[in-house]
Parts: C-alpha cells; sequence; structure tokens
C-alpha cells in the first residue's frame, strides 16, 4: 500500500480566501474573546505588513490599519476538510481525516486508473490550485510516515521500506510528531535525528520513555499498523458562501456563484454521481430566503453546465432585497451516465451535446420549452397529439389523409368559391370523456391555392371550421 | 425531382436554405418530409423552433418522420432566433426549421454562420414578399400557389434554372 499525505497548512486562510475575489489584498483571522483579540493568521500580504500569527488584535492596528480581517472558525475549517476529503474521494475509496489539516490517500490501487505517481501528484496539485487551497503532498509506505514526512517536505516519493527509512532517519526529533515533553528529554540528552534514537538499545527506551513513545516509532517504520477510520461522503451536497457586503446586482453575484457550481462539480466527480435537482438560496437579512430551484431532464456534472445553467435561472430573478449569502443544496444525486458516443462521429469538434443544448433551451425560455410530440390513439384531431416522447411500436389506428398543421382554434371559412376536394369524413367520437365531437371533415381548397381541412358539427348550419392545412 | 434541378443535387449542406412561400396550405412541408423522414430514421434530430401551427403527429408519421427524434421548441421574437441559431451551431441537431416573423438581413446572417459552424441544414419559412430583399442564404426557393410551382430564386455555387418546377412534380 501507497499512502498520500496532503498536508494543508493554511486551510483556515485559504477557506476564507476562496470566498473573496481580491485575494492578493492584506487579511487577518482573527479568534479570542472579545476583550483579547488574536490574529490567528495571516496571509502573505499581511505578513509583508509586519502582522504576525499571535499578535494582538491592538498591537497590529498599531503597525497599521490597511488589512482586512476576517472571523478564525473552527466549524468551517472543519466543512472545509470535509469538503476536500469529498473531493479526493474521488481519486481513492479510502480517504481518511485521522489527523487534523490533512487527507490520507490510499494512492497504490488508484495509480492503475491515474498514472504513475508522479503524473496522479501533479494531477492533484493543480486541482487543489485550482480549488484555491495550498498544499503539501508526501508518498511514503504507510499512512503515519507519509504525515511525519510531510512536515519537512513536499514533493517527496517514497515508496518501500529501505528508502523510507532512510527518509525518516534524517528527520530532526521534533519533528517526528512526538509529544512536546519527550521530544525536549531527547533534545536535552543529545538525540537530535532519528537516526541517533533508532541506534539506541530498544529495551532502554521502553524503560526509559512511556510506551507510546516507542509505539509511534514502530507505526512510522511500518512495523505496526495504524487503525485509520475512513471517510464516507455525505448523500447530501450543502455549501454556504457569505458574502463580503450586500450584494444587489446580479453581477456580483457570479463570482461567488461559480465557486459553489464548481464545488459541487468537485464533490460530484468525487462520488462519481451527477445532479439532476438542486436549490440555490439567496439569504436576505430580514427577508425569508430567495429560493432558486434548478432542475435538469438529466443527470449533469460539468462544472461549466451547471454554472451557465444557474446564471441563466438567476438572471430572470427579481432580487427582493440585497444578498447576504449564498447556499446551494443538492439532494438529489443520481448515478451519473456520460453519454453514449459513436467512435466516428461526424459530428463537428466542438458540438454541444443535446443534452447541453437543451437545458440551455430551457434555462432561457422556460422549463416546458423543449418538447417532444406524442401521436395519440384518438381520432378526434384535439386529441391525437400530446407532448412527450413517442413510445415505439404503439399501435395507432388507421386513419384518412391528414393535415401537417393543426390549428390550435378552428376558424371560420367565410369564403364563397370554397372548392371542395375530398369528403366528407365522419369522425365521431370521445362520448365516453364528456368532450364528443360528431363532425364532418371535408379537404378544400381555397381561392388562393391553399388545401385545407375543415369541418361542420353535424346538426349546424353556418360556415365551415377550417382545422388545419395540408402543408 | 428537386434534387435533380439544384446544383449540389439536393439541399446544400452546413447552410442555410430560405423557403418563401406563398401562403399557408400550399404543400410547404410535404417538400421538406422526405428529407425530415431520411434525417430521423438515421437517428439524427430535427428541431422545429417555434412552429406557427402544431405539427399533427398522424400526419408526420404517414410522411415517414420518426417522432422520436423530433423536437418542439416553443420560443418567440427575438428568442426564437435565439433558440435557433443555439440548435444549428450545437451540432447537435441534423435539421432546424424556424418561421422568423422580422428577420433582417444580420439575423439571417447569423443562421448561415451557425449552420456552417454547426453542420446542420437549416430551413428558414419566409413569406413570399421577401423574394425582393437580398438574403445571404445558400439557397432560396419560392413555392408560389398560383399557378402552383417552385422557383430557384438564387442558390450558391451554380446557376439558378430559369425554368419554375411545377407543383406535381413533388407533390
Amino acid at each position: 500500500m501507497l499512502w498520500a499525505c496532503i498536508l494543508l497548512p493554511q486551510l483556515a486562510m485559504d477557506g476564507v480566501l476562496r470566498q473573496r475575489d481580491a485575494a492578493d489584498s492584506p487579511l487577518a483571522l482573527l479568534a479570542g474573546p472579545p476583550q483579547r483579540r488574536v490574529l490567528q493568521a495571516v496571509n502573505g500580504a499581511a505578513r509583508s505588513l509586519g502582522l504576525k500569527p499571535g499578535q494582538s488584535l491592538i498591537a497590529a492596528q498599531a503597525l497599521t490599519r490597511n488589512f482586512a480581517t476576517a472571523e478564525y472558525d473552527p466549524a468551517t475549517i472543519e466543512r472545509w476538510r470535509r469538503f476536500l476529503a469529498a473531493w479526493a474521494y474521488g481519486y481513492s475509496a479510502q480517504v481518511s481525516l485521522h489527523y487534523p489539516r490533512c487527507l490520507l490517500l490510499e494512492v497504490h490501487s488508484s495509480l492503475g486508473l491515474f498514472g504513475p505517481w508522479p503524473r496522479f501528484e501533479a494531477r492533484l496539485r493543480e486541482e487543489l490550485t485550482a480549488l484555491g487551497f495550498r498544499h503539501r503532498i508526501t508518498l511514503a509506505p504507510n499512512p503515519a510516515a507519509a504525515r511525519i514526512l510531510a512536515n519537512a517536505h513536499d514533493g517527496l516519493g517514497v515508496t518501500d521500506a529501505t528508502a523510507l527509512r532512510q527518509a525518516l532517519e534524517a528527520l530532526p526529533v521534533e519533528r517526528l510528531g512526538l509529544p512536546r515533553e519527550v521530544a525536549t528529554a531527547f533534545a536535552r540528552m543529545g538525540l537530535r535525528h532519528l537516526r541517533q534514537l533508532l541506534a539506541l538499545p530498544r529495551d532502554s527506551l521502553a524503560r526509559r520513555f512511556p510506551a507510546e513513545v516507542l509505539a509511534h516509532l514502530d507505526t512510522l517504520l511500518g512495523h505496526r499498523p495504524l487503525a485509520l477510520d475512513f471517510y464516507q461522503p455525505p448523500d447530501v451536497f450543502d455549501e454556504r458562501l457569505e458574502l463580503n457586503f450586500d450584494v444587489e446586482s446580479h453581477q456580483a453575484l457570479l463570482f461567488p456563484l461559480r465557486r459553489l457550481t464548481a464545488d459541487l462539480a468537485a464533490y460530484l466527480a468525487g462520488r462519481d454521481s451527477g445532479v439532476q435537482r438542486f436549490t440555490l438560496y439567496l439569504e436576505h437579512r430580514k427577508q425569508a430566503d430567495s429560493q432558486l430551484p434548478i432542475g435538469l431532464l438529466a443527470a449533469e456534472r460539468e462544472p461549466a453546465v451547471l454554472f451557465e445553467l444557474t446564471r441563466g435561472r438567476l438572471e430572470h430573478l427579481q432580487l427582493p432585497a440585497p444578498v447576504q449569502a449564498l447556499r446551494l443544496v443538492a439532494r438529489e444525486l443520481p448515478a451519473f451516465a456520460p453519454e453514449h458516443r459513436q467512435l466516428f462521429d461526424e459530428r463537428p469538434q466542438q458540438a454541444l451535446p443535446w443534452e447541453q443544448l437543451r437545458e440551455r433551451l430551457r434555462a432561457r425560455l422556460g422549463d416546458d420549452a423543449v418538447q417532444g410530440l406524442r401521436a395519440r390513439a384518438d381520432h378526434r384531431p384535439e386529441h391525437a397529439w400530446q407532448p412527450g416522447e413517442q413510445a415505439s411500436g404503439e399501435p395507432l389506428p388507421p386513419c384518412g389523409p391528414r393535415p401537417g398543421w393543426l390549428l390550435a382554434e378552428p376558424q371560420p371559412l367565410r369564403e364563397a368559391s370554397l372548392r371542395l376536394l375530398a369528403g366528407p369524413e365522419r369522425i365521431e367520437s370521445g362520448w365516453w370523456d364528456g368532450s364528443d365531437v360528431r363532425r364532418d371533415y371535408y379537404r378544400v381548397e381555397t381561392r388562393a391555392g391553399q388545401r385545407g381541412w375543415a369541418f361542420r358539427t353535424l346538426g349546424s348550419e353556418g360556415p365551415l371550421l377550417l382545422h388545419g392545412w395540408f402543408a | 425531382m428537386l434534387d435533380a434541378i439544384l446544383p449540389g443535387g439536393g439541399w446544400p449542406e452546413s447552410a442555410l436554405s430560405e423557403l418563401l412561400v406563398a401562403a399557408t396550405g400550399i404543400g410547404e412541408l410535404r417538400l421538406l418530409w422526405p428529407t425530415l423522414a431520411r434525417l430521423t430514421v438515421a437517428g439524427e434530430r430535427v428541431v422545429l423552433v417555434a412552429p406557427p401551427h402544431r405539427p399533427y403527429p398522424q400526419a408526420w408519421l404517414a410522411a415517414g418522420v420518426d417522432l422520436r427524434r423530433l423536437v418542439i421548441v416553443q420560443a418567440e421574437g427575438r428568442d426564437a432566433l435565439w433558440a435557433a441559431e443555439q440548435c444549428l451551431r450545437s451540432g447537435s441537431c441534423a435539421a432546424v426549421l424556424c418561421w422568423p416573423r422580422q428577420a433582417d438581413d444580420r439575423a439571417l446572417r447569423r443562421l448561415q454562420i451557425a449552420a456552417e459552424t454547426g453542420q446542420a441544414l437549416g430551413f428558414a419559412y419566409r413569406p413570399l414578399r421577401e423574394a425582393a430583399n437580398p438574403s445571404p442564404a445558400a439557397l432560396r426557393l419560392a413555392i408560389e400557389a398560383q399557378p402552383a410551382q417552385l422557383r430557384v430564386i438564387k442558390c450558391r455555387g451554380g446557376l439558378a434554372p430559369a425554368r419554375p418546377l411545377p407543383a406535381d412534380a413533388w407533390q
């Protein structure tokens, strides 16, 4: 087994930064009681202003006032960690959140699918960067070693026990993840590297230090397995994005919306499912949330498609009040079947698949704008059709020639010089459902040469009623 | 029969054809049905964008059109032009029929380019009086009722035949 450790050194900061469009402006995360606010994390721009984690807010404000602040929220961090676990689940069936601020992935079984490790690693890095998370990645034959190597390395890949031992032996003692007092004790004994530690006799170590120390070292070297809880993806996608200020225009909602739909797509790819129905909530200060339900005819998970669709619907929505936060909830996550394509398809390269085209049309024209046509086994012209897909092999009663166009409402034909071409054909039906018809239909030709299909109800006088065109 | 008089031996591929119709009900659908039947039976998709009336399914079935491959898009005004252009451009529709009300030269040019991009057959039904105005369509046919005949007004890549085609040749 091979384990990759993805260490997220700035999880809290990245989680806040990715919601802001100005990622380069100074930002500090604050924690602590209101009387004593402390800078918990700062980004690069803030650090170059002289701000440091651990500083009190008052001290920081004495230095400069040109920085923004946000709350350091452990719950948010946990949410991002779970989100990334859902993302990583797309690459490995064994994802663990055993250690804080990091993901463990079993990758040996995934190499066949995602290529040799360097290519796989590059792909992970690329996606993490696109998602907006700083990261360090290491690879080792056991999860504990991968985690510890990530303390000192980034991009190190170790695949066998000998190389692992070499890599670990060079590590300083205080980076081994040992309890602080134990690490200090080792340092005072003059033991600076793991190599020196391992050279000591085992029994003396066991006598002088708690049993966890030996156990930890054995786990690192792979002599002892580490019990891990594996991550199970949730069945509901629910993500909320708080906006920095009240947003009144659609345009300003597009950036956070793109983030949300991209996150949804990443989550869906991780589960290998698609989404058929989801709801966007726009939260206002004093009113109930505006809801924007979005339904698709088929499961979808392309980020661009999800974004375009939601954007199309959003532009039709009247905002009753400024928006403070966006929330996207998806509950129905059916299996995603990629579109069936023929190998030698003659269609142009940049073709838009029909499913996407259909969703685009529905988004702009309305949910019912795109329809199929179905023939029904009914002699009454009004009931001979319905929207929907034609079932194959549905028996239809034989009928005489019918016009290509059917008029929605019959219109009186007030022309004197009508020529009757054929007829009458009696249609008498529908007595069972109350809307029965008893009509004689004729094929007629107008003076202008148009061929129509017209009828007169039995027992009534007056002009023929035009019901269709033989177009 | 119609194929024989067109220079490409049929409807111009990846292009817009304009059908200028004197009135409704003079065989303007029958002209296209064989093509639509061939495409739908081959599994290709045909889209009607904002048709003026309801297609009578039994008649279309009798003409050999596979209704499972027929899609009707309801739209109005500019939206209809937009929808037709999207369908033509997408490459996932083999033929797109539309009935633009107020289509200027620019709108038709967009449809023509979209048909080229998506390699689709585009058909625009317009009133016969538009025949006087120039158009970027690759083929322009006038369907007249009295006498019932078909005239080629313009066809790209060849001279338009001088003689009209009598109606009974295609009906």
